[in-house]
């Protein structure tokens, strides 16, 4: 927009201090000898040592892990569809019904998703635990999915899929060999958010899942309700250090992708010439 | 017939599993406690047919939307949301508009980085992020320790379990909710129009004041809405950050239904609180729509 002055260097300064200080606290935090959470008292690594013989958090975590892959897939799918139907569909009966269930759960609150979501459950009788609350993950984040793969399919150019039609394509080849290469960055993203808030959620678990069945968010909330338990501190930087590492790697690929895709782009150029 | 299924499939797991519910919601809320297994009443009886439904029907009433207006923890409660809610976006405006500000006024190579790195927060866990801050701001937490060091005070400051580490919650957690939009209406701006104020006569300031802030409008609009709609029925920042003197309708639909097991009441509050954020989603649909088509 304009040249950078002194105050803007100052409010991003600490824009960003304000956003990675705490954790970057938190990481610190995690390698204090101290049971006392607030006074350094050198460097140890015992929390993490008392961490892994928990066998309670590695459960939940496993849990964790099979709720976010299933759930996350699920969605996948789901909204991939719901996002084709909204942008390819045309009119049909209920659409307006169908777009406004694709957005109303982006906004509604968490405690009454949880909850209703729950009366359902107890109402069919259906016994809570991992089941359960995979259908409620899913449910949420194909809205999520659908929003993302519909901007990238509302956005490409749609005779692509009409000439491969027209040259013989059934719909479902040409949805595979046109349609589903062009949106696959978009799926995966979608895919990726619907994994990270399965893993992220505490509210919505806690309301669906059953006695048996515990996340790693609900057992990490449980657990701090009444204070900083260093535990959780060494939990937290094993999480905070696996999304950065995915960033990393995710942004890299991406990278060298559009790098590629340039690459390709030039040749076809020189090729033409 | 193949048309049909792609439709039917995601359209009948919407509704079996988030409008149905939600119905079901609106129905308990009419009906009555009862010491049975579920608890409430009344059951619908298949068997007895029409007359059974109509039954039913009749046994449904507004008892605990009554009971809710009578109970004065109920109003304090939504009160004190909306409240907490509405100032935390203002706050969470004044954080975000300078950052939003400085984004796009960076040199363009640099905006994808900063962009990254004010959206990787939102990657990492929810919950761990606001776990962060009971380290921080607890009695003999860092930020105290800080303070007493640096001798600005003498009395350790009480901000954990009060409203003022809710306040820090929310803006900390949704504050790229409210950088993104504005950084990209802000991003979008021609600057020859901020210099044409200037050379006929407006100060910076002014120039900011007349046309920047105006043209960025749309942008934050979006961002408060981003922040309050889901800051109204927040329940994890509240019930860590806030401790037992913060009422936040979030924690107490939480409570009712939990340490209560009052699933009746538990269910109108979850009704009145969406009947609450019907008109500031509408606006901000409308908001939505406005902008699309100013961007046609």
């Amino acid at each position: 927009m304009r040249r950078m002055s002194a105050f803007n260097v100052v409010s991003l300064t600490f824009g960003l201090a304000f956003l990675y200080l705490p954790m970057l606290i938190l990481v610190i935090y995690s390698f204090n000898a101290s049971k006392l959470v607030t006074v350094w008292a050198g460097f140890s690594t015992r929390w993490y040592g008392e961490l892994i013989r928990n066998e309670a958090f590695l459960d939940a975590a496993l849990v964790t892990l099979k709720v976010g892959l299933i759930s996350s897939t699920i969605a996948t799918v789901l909204g991939t569809m719901a996002a084709w139907i909204l942008v390819r569909s045309g009119r049909f009966l209920g659409r307006t019904l169908f777009s406004g269930m694709i957005y109303a759960p982006l906004v509604m609150p968490e405690v009454i998703t949880g909850l209703s979501l729950l009366l359902l459950f107890i109402g069919i009788g259906l016994d809570r635990g991992v089941l359960t609350i995979v259908l409620a993950h899913t449910t949420f984040s194909m809205c999520y999915v659908s929003v993302v793969v519909s901007s990238r399919l509302a956005s490409f150019d749609i005779s692509l899929e009409e000439a491969a039609l027209d040259l013989g394509c059934t719909p479902w080849q040409s949805f595979r060999l046109v349609t589903l290469p062009i949106i696959a960055p978009a799926v995966v993203s979608g895919w990726l958010l619907a994994f990270t808030l399965s893993l992220d959620d505490l509210v919505i678990a806690s309301f669906a899942a059953g006695p048996s069945s515990t996340t790693l968010p609900m057992k990490i909330f449980s657990a701090v309700r009444l204070g900083v338990s260093p535990e959780i501190n060494a939990l937290s930087t094993i999480m905070i250090g696996i999304v950065a590492i995915g960033v990393i790697i995710f942004s890299l690929a991406s990278k060298r992708a559009s790098v590629r895709q340039m690459q390709e782009e030039r040749d076809a150029v020189r090729d033409e010439a | 017939m193949r048309r049909l299924i792609l439709i039917a499939l995601p359209y009948l797991w919407l509704l079996a599993l988030f409008l149905v519910p939600f119905l079901i919601v609106v129905k308990i809320s009419l009906s009555d406690v009862a010491l049975a297994r579920p608890p409430y009443l009344p059951q619908v009886d298949f068997a007895a047919g029409w007359a059974g439904l109509k039954d039913f029907f009749s046994q449904l009433d507004f008892e605990n939307f009554a009971f809710l207006a009578s109970d004065d923890l109920y109003w304090r409660a939504y009160l004190s949301s909306l409240k907490i809610a509405l100032i935390s976006t203002v706050l969470t405006l004044l954080v975000g508009y300078p950052i939003s500000y400085a984004m796009a006024s960076a040199a363009p190579e640099w905006r994808p980085t900063l962009m990254m790195l004010v959206i990787l927060p939102f990657w990492t866990s929810f919950l761990i992020r606001v776990y962060s801050w009971m380290g921080i701001l607890s009695q003999n937490g860092i930020l105290n320790s800080f303070l007493l060091w640096t001798g600005l005070i003498s009395e350790p400051l009480t901000i954990m379990n009060t409203e003022i580490a809710v306040y820090i919650g929310i803006v900390y957690t949704y504050l790229p909710f409210m950088i993104l939009p504005i950084y990209a209406t802000l991003e979008k701006l021609d600057v020859s129009l901020i210099e044409a104020a200037e050379d006929l006569g407006c100060s910076r300031a002014s120039a900011f004041w007349l046309v920047t802030i105006p043209l960025s409008r749309p942008g934050i609009i979006a961002g408060c809405f981003l922040v309050f709609i889901p800051a109204l029925g927040e329940f994890v920042i509240p019930s860590l950050l806030g401790g037992s003197g913060t009422l936040m309708i979030g924690k107490v639909l939480w409570e009712e239904f939990f340490n209560n097991r009052d699933w009746p009441v538990a269910s109108a509050v979850a009704v009145v609180l969406l009947l609450i954020l019907i008109i500031p989603i509408v606006l901000f649909q409308r908001n939505e729509q406005k902008n699309r088509e100013a961007g046609k």
